[in-house]
């Protein structure tokens, strides 16, 4: 069984509580008094571009509770501030405006602590390709401070519950199909024990039997572990499944919040759309999915 | 679990990556050794060609531990663009660890790695030539080794702030620094055979005092107390440049955070 790091303030552990109370613990924002697992508070992002600096807001005024438990899924077309936001939580950029709170520590004033409670995975499996995935997860378990013994067993045990055979650990990363290579970069941030878990479109470019098999992980992570997963996805059938709530980003902006029956209602009532996430989608957006895969590339031609 | 024992663990993290890299890539590692074994002798026959056992000696020691510093210097100076290559910045960058932390390891790695290369450069020539080192001072060559690493981190540390500031050139500006120290140091000669305006720049290398002080040490069995005009400076520049190069570093790093520069590229 997968150990998770318990958060800096006493928690009841989800195992412990039936699922409908686990749902019901994890929908909607925090109420009063509750500590949010991760807080936004007009968190804002510019970056300057191009020849004439032109300023461009990537992500803008964000304002997000999240519950402790709750997978919080993030949609949105390429360049709307997806990632963005989550390098904003990961400590890999600075904010220009707002703050961000993970288990009540400040992202920029703590940014240690913050580091330590958790961990990423992006839509680029970023690995050593050259070493093995024990080598890689030895490296990950050093860099957080893990006794090297139990974390080597414990990364043979997350790489065998995701379908990581012992006779592949010892192989090169770079002869494993990407699929494979993104279940490794799972079980290693799993390894590092996070309350907070940043999932990147992580299953962005697999086939369907290796989405399968991540999307059930996420869901036994969150079905057994107290973690809080923020998922970011261009897929909506997985966001539907996975994920509490769901927020649509467009241009860096929040535009809708709810969990995805609510925005489903929300849509077919207001607009007369079919009540479906794609819908939801599109009248948020602004765009199809079909656009946003043209988007894809004119992103590569330039 | 104690601070020190967290940060021990994270340093070796360091020391272990570094070497699973090296077996992996054992081709690369062979190819360099020839390189560097190739070029090292290649040189010191410039000595025997001139039947000078005295340049023989200064291009041999020359070769060596200029070859040993530029190792200590390339592994700190390059580790951002090392880790952009392979992609995997972002991830170092997002754990729990502090830069001196990662320094001492990968300083560590570096001067084992620098030593072992050094020890069989050195077999080589013994090897080829007929070296005549009997009234040499090791100890000194020993300290200058110690102090020229130091030094080396020190201007490695401030070199990687480059990749870091400019994604697309920093590497290259590395490459150039590194290629300055080698040519005002006095590698293949000593400093005195430079032009005025050189030989005052060749004072704020550290290569010059690490180089004139292992020549000193083993061509003229010279102690560490008789080249105290080497070893002070090799001591201001490793104690000041390597808490300032730390520091420097984490502004970068903060820079690199604000505008978005530890994002993968290529």
């Amino acid at each position: 069984m997968i150990e998770l790091q318990e958060p800096t303030t006493s928690v009841t552990r989800r195992a412990e509580r039936t699922p409908n109370e686990r749902a019901a613990a994890r929908v909607g924002p925090p109420p009063a008094g509750e500590q949010p697992a991760m807080l936004l508070e007009h968190a804002t992002k510019r970056f300057i571009v191009g020849r004439r600096k032109k300023s461009v807001v990537a992500v803008n005024d964000v304002s997000v509770s999240i519950r402790r438990g709750e997978i919080y899924g993030i949609l949105g077309a390429n360049g709307s501030g997806k990632s963005t936001l989550i390098r904003l939580i990961s400590t890999l950029l600075t904010l220009d405006g707002g703050r961000i709170e993970v288990h009540g520590h400040d992202v920029e004033r703590d940014e240690m602590a913050v580091k330590r409670l958790i961990n990423r995975v992006s839509v680029d499996a970023a690995f050593f390709k050259k070493l093995s995935p024990l080598e890689n997860l030895a490296y990950a378990a050093g860099l957080y401070g893990l006794e090297p013994k139990s974390a080597r067993a414990q990364a043979i045990s997350i790489l065998a519950r995701l379908g990581i055979g012992e006779k592949r650990l010892k192989r090169p990363l770079e002869q494993m199909s990407r699929g494979m290579q993104q279940k490794v970069a799972i079980a290693r941030a799993l390894l590092t024990s996070p309350t907070v878990l940043l999932l990147d479109e992580p299953t962005t470019g697999l086939d369907p039997r290796s989405k399968l098999d991540v999307q059930t992980f996420i869901e036994e992570v969150r079905d057994t572990h107290d973690a809080t997963i923020v998922l970011t996805t261009h897929d909506l059938a997985e966001a539907e499944r996975l994920c509490d709530r769901i927020a649509l980003i467009n241009d860096g902006r929040i535009v809708a919040e709810d969990t995805p029956e609510a925005l489903k209602s929300m849509v077919a009532e207001l607009h007369g759309q079919e009540p479906t996430l794609e819908s939801v989608f599109m009248t948020f957006t602004g765009r199809s999915l079909d656009d946003d895969h043209d988007d894809d590339k004119t992103d590569d031609e330039d | 679990m104690t601070i020190a024992t967290r940060e021990l663990r994270a340093s070796y993290a360091f020391v272990q990556r570094n070497f699973n890299l090296t077996k992996r890539y054992w081709g690369w590692e062979v190819a360099w050794l020839v390189y560097s074994l190739a070029a090292a002798v290649a040189v010191a026959f410039i000595g025997v060609a001139q039947d000078d056992p005295d340049l023989l000696q200064v291009l041999v020691i020359g070769t060596i531990f200029w070859n040993y510093l530029s190792i200590v210097f390339g592994f700190i100076g390059e580790t951002v663009t090392w880790e952009r290559w392979e992609g995997t910045l972002e991830y170092t960058f997002m754990a729990p660890v502090r830069r001196y932390t990662q320094l001492v390891g990968s300083t560590f790695f570096a001067v084992a790695y620098a030593l072992i290369q050094m020890l069989i450069i050195l077999g080589a020539m013994i090897f080829f030539f007929d070296l005549e080192f009997s009234g040499g001072n090791f100890v000194t060559a020993g300290v200058f080794i110690l102090l020229g690493s130091l030094s080396f981190v020190g201007v490695g540390m401030m070199a990687a702030i480059l990749p870091l500031l400019y994604v697309e050139r920093g590497d290259q500006m590395v490459f150039v620094i590194q290629s300055i120290i080698l040519l005002f140091s006095g590698v293949y000669y000593t400093t005195d055979v430079l032009p005025e305006w050189m030989q005052f720049v060749s004072q704020f290398s550290p290569g010059t005092y690490v180089l004139e002080g292992v020549r000193g040490g083993l061509i003229h069995g010279q102690s560490v107390t008789e080249l105290l005009h080497n070893v002070w400076p090799l001591v201001i520049m490793g104690v000041v440049l390597i808490p300032i190069g730390v520091k420097v570093f984490g502004i970068a790093e903060r820079y690199a955070k604000r505008t978005g520069k530890l994002k993968r590229v290529g």
